[in-house]
């Protein structure tokens, strides 16, 4: 379990890493093309990428916890 | 003026002495001395009637002793006043009399009647089985057990006794009888003697008087008068002497009689009526001569004053004649040749005048013959009348006498003839008595020969059954003993059979913790880190060696499953793991269900590098809701993995909750496996040794 942590944990960072970037990249070039190089797309771009990330790793971390419902139709 | 001194005094002293009765003293003398005289008053006549009451109580308490006892009940130490006074109470002796009184009267009736008479009693004996002698059955109470022999005795003795007074009595009889009527017999014969010689001596003088004899006869004749004279006198006094005598001797004997008669027994009496019937036969006797003898004195004495007379006139006559005639002798008659012619004229005068003389005095004599006849009637009469008096008392007596002798003879014939009635009656309810004693022996012959032959058959019976029961017993004790053989000899090829199986026991057993010890020690072959290897062919040998032991077979199969595929781990790796482990586990405190956002693992993280807890603290016996934070339970977890105890090690991590539990999720499922192996083990091991203790022979 506890290398299940770790490795939750590297997965986590590595996400978010690489989200990070890939929103930072998207952003820049969002704020080259479109943008006009301002620099709000790559906050914008890289807040993305570094949220999506946290979700992603908050999500990993939560998933023990969540419980799947279904909907049982009554026929 | 005193009275207004002391009216003043009285007011000041009252309104003084309650304030300040110090500085008015004088005051107060008065009013004391004034008040005083009626307080004495009222003293001395209180003092007055207690003691009068008191007075008056103990003198009344002296008279009436039962006021006394009242008083001393109810007031306390009255009684003690009342022995001052009066001296202790009377009444004490009083009953005691009365106790003695009632004592004495109590023991009276004790004393029971005596039957005195001999007749009495030997009605006792014989009313004995009839039970009508009640008096006599009490006074027989002591010797109820031989009442008929005592008694029997005791008439015997008494008859015996009766017997020897007879006897003495009836000799003293006879002695006293004989003797009277010697005495009597010679005092008869002397007054016959006495009775023969007046006769002979009146007879005597009559002819003396009477007869013309010649004067050698006369004097003869005198001579032989007086003779008899001093015959009749000798024999009156031989008479006498002999009735005084006879007289004595009937005293004597009527005495004798008279004791004989005061000592009251039956038998006697005959004796006694015979005896006192010859005592008045001789009384009689005696006095009908006494009687004769006394009338022939009558006679004689009439005899003999006529002899005087005319020996008188004899002599008056001589005397005459010799007066006339001195020379002349008193024998005249013979002298008739002798006297001559003037003394015979003179003798013939003397004669005539004589005769004269005797003619006057004859007719005087005639004149007064009448009168001396009556006189001598008279005197006759009298004496007759005395003499008869005298006889009819005499006689009067006589028939008495005859008539109580004649009642004591009837009584005597009714005694006997009633004591012959009774002696009928006794001898047949002596009879009656024997019968009746005869049939009652019968009965109880017949009643004891009963109960003998009861006695005999039970006693019998008893030996019999005695008999047969020791047969039994002996049987018994010979079908016991065989028993007791056939059981031991049973006894020793069990035990030999028990031996055998024991053995074989001995072997499964042994074979049994050999395997046991094979797991046990595979157990321990182990690296750190690297579970054991499998323990499934220990496992397979265990089940082997207990294939008839469900116990053993259930605990065998008890095994996880992953201990015999995989192996377990030891303990050191757990602890090691552990270790490692409890960082992850700090740093992930905060985390659970709830609370599992990022932020939460950064507040985790932060958390755990922030607080600091013991790295092993001892846990408590009980855990409380503070020791559930995780820091404490891990310190609480290593502490025990340190001390060796990884199941309490287990169950504190079991307490985490949240992300930290499922962090040692893994490490706390392979912690389980490891007990449970362990377990198992440990209890086939025991089971193991138990067995082989079992079945191992104690020297």
């Amino acid at each position: 379990m506890a290398e299940e942590h770790g490795r939750k944990w590297d997965r986590c960072l590595a996400d978010t890493a690489v989200k990070t970037v890939t929103g930072l990249g998207v952003g820049i070039v969002f704020s080259v093309l479109l943008f006009k190089r301002r620099t709000w797309p790559v906050a914008f771009g890289s807040g993305l990428g570094v949220g999506m990330g946290y979700t992603n790793c908050q999500n990993d971390f939560r998933l023990p916890y969540l419980i799947h419902g279904r909907m049982v139709k009554d026929q | 003026m005193l009275r207004a001194c002391l009216r003043g005094a009285n007011a000041t002293a009252r309104n003084n002495c309650r304030r300040n009765p110090l500085t008015s003293v004088q005051h107060c003398r008065h009013y004391t001395a004034g008040e005083t005289s009626g307080a004495t008053k009222v003293v001395a006549a209180g003092l007055l009637t207690v003691s009068s009451g008191i007075g008056g109580t103990i003198l009344y308490a002296k008279w009436d002793h039962k006021f006394r006892a009242a008083v001393e009940k109810n007031v306390p130490y009255s009684d003690l006043l009342f022995s001052l006074a009066l001296g202790p109470s009377s009444q004490e002796e009083a009953s005691v009399e009365a106790t003695h009184i009632i004592s004495a009267i109590g023991e009276v009736p004790s004393v029971p009647a005596p039957c005195d008479t001999e007749a009495a009693v030997a009605f006792c004996v014989y009313m004995f089985a009839l039970e009508e002698c009640k008096e006599c059955h009490d006074h027989k109470d002591t010797p109820v057990t031989r009442p008929v022999e005592e008694v029997a005795a005791r008439l015997a003795q008494q008859d015996q006794e009766e017997q020897d007074i007879l006897a003495s009595v009836s000799a003293s009889l006879e002695e006293s009888l004989a003797s009277s009527a010697k005495t009597t017999l010679q005092a008869i014969g002397a007054q016959e003697a006495a009775l023969q010689a007046i006769t002979q001596h009146t007879h005597k003088l009559k002819e003396a008087m009477e007869a013309e004899v010649p004067p050698q006869e006369k004097s003869a004749q005198w001579k032989d008068l007086e003779a008899a004279l001093a015959n009749r006198t000798c024999a009156m006094n031989d008479a006498s002497t002999a009735l005084l005598k006879a007289n004595e001797t009937l005293g004597s004997l009527k005495s004798v009689i008279d004791k004989s008669k005061g000592l009251n027994i039956a038998a006697v009496h005959p004796l006694v009526l015979a005896a006192e019937e010859n005592l008045h036969n001789m009384i009689v006797d005696l006095d009908k001569v006494v009687t004769k003898v006394q009338s022939a004195e009558s006679e004689a004495k009439i005899v003999s004053q006529y002899s005087e007379l005319v020996n008188e006139a004899k002599q008056q006559f001589q005397r005459e004649v010799s007066s006339l005639t001195p020379e002349i002798q008193a024998n005249w008659k013979g002298l008739t040749g002798k006297l001559s012619a003037d003394d015979l004229n003179a003798l013939i005068a003397h004669a005539h005048r004589r005769i004269d003389q005797l003619n006057r005095e004859l007719a005087e004599q005639r004149v007064r013959e009448q009168i001396h006849i009556d006189a001598a009637l008279e005197q006759q009469k009298l004496e007759d009348q005395k003499a008869l008096e005298k006889a009819v008392n005499t006689t009067l007596q006589h028939v008495k006498e005859e008539a109580r002798l004649e009642q004591e003879r009837k009584l005597g014939e009714l005694r006997e003839v009633m004591e012959a009635e009774m002696r009928t009656q006794l001898r047949r309810q002596a009879a009656a008595h024997t019968d009746h004693v005869q049939d009652v022996l019968k009965v109880q012959e017949h009643e004891l020969r009963a109960e003998a032959e009861q006695v005999l058959s039970s006693k019998m019976l008893e030996q019999e059954t005695r008999y047969r029961q020791l047969n039994q017993e002996q049987l018994d004790n010979f079908t016991l003993d065989m028993n007791t053989a056939y059981a031991r000899l049973k006894g020793m090829e069990e035990a030999i059979d028990s031996h055998v199986v024991a053995e074989e026991e001995a072997r499964k057993a042994h074979q049994l913790w050999l395997s046991v010890e094979a797991l046990n020690y595979t157990l321990k072959t182990t690296d750190s880190d690297l579970p054991t290897i499998p323990l499934k062919s220990a496992a397979e040998a265990v089940r082997d060696s207990c294939h008839d032991n469900d116990f053993a077979l259930a605990l065998a199969s008890a095994l996880p499953e992953e201990s015999l595929h995989r192996g377990v781990y030891s303990e050191a790796s757990l602890r090691a793991r552990f270790n490692s482990l409890r960082s992850l586990a700090r740093r992930v405190a905060l985390i659970d269900e709830s609370h599992n956002s990022l932020y939460q693992y950064f507040l985790s993280y932060l958390q755990a590098a922030l607080l600091f807890e013991d790295e092993q603290k001892a846990p408590p016996t009980q855990l409380s809701r503070e020791d559930l934070d995780p820091f404490k339970l891990l310190s609480y977890a290593s502490y025990c993995l340190e001390h060796g105890d990884l199941e309490l090690a287990a169950k504190l991590v079991n307490q985490l909750r949240g992300e930290t539990r499922r962090v040692v999720e893994d490490w706390l499922t392979e912690a389980r496996l490891t007990l449970e192996t362990r377990q198992v083990v440990s209890l086939l091991s025991a089971y193991a040794n138990a067995v082989g203790l079992g079945t191992t022979q104690a020297p």
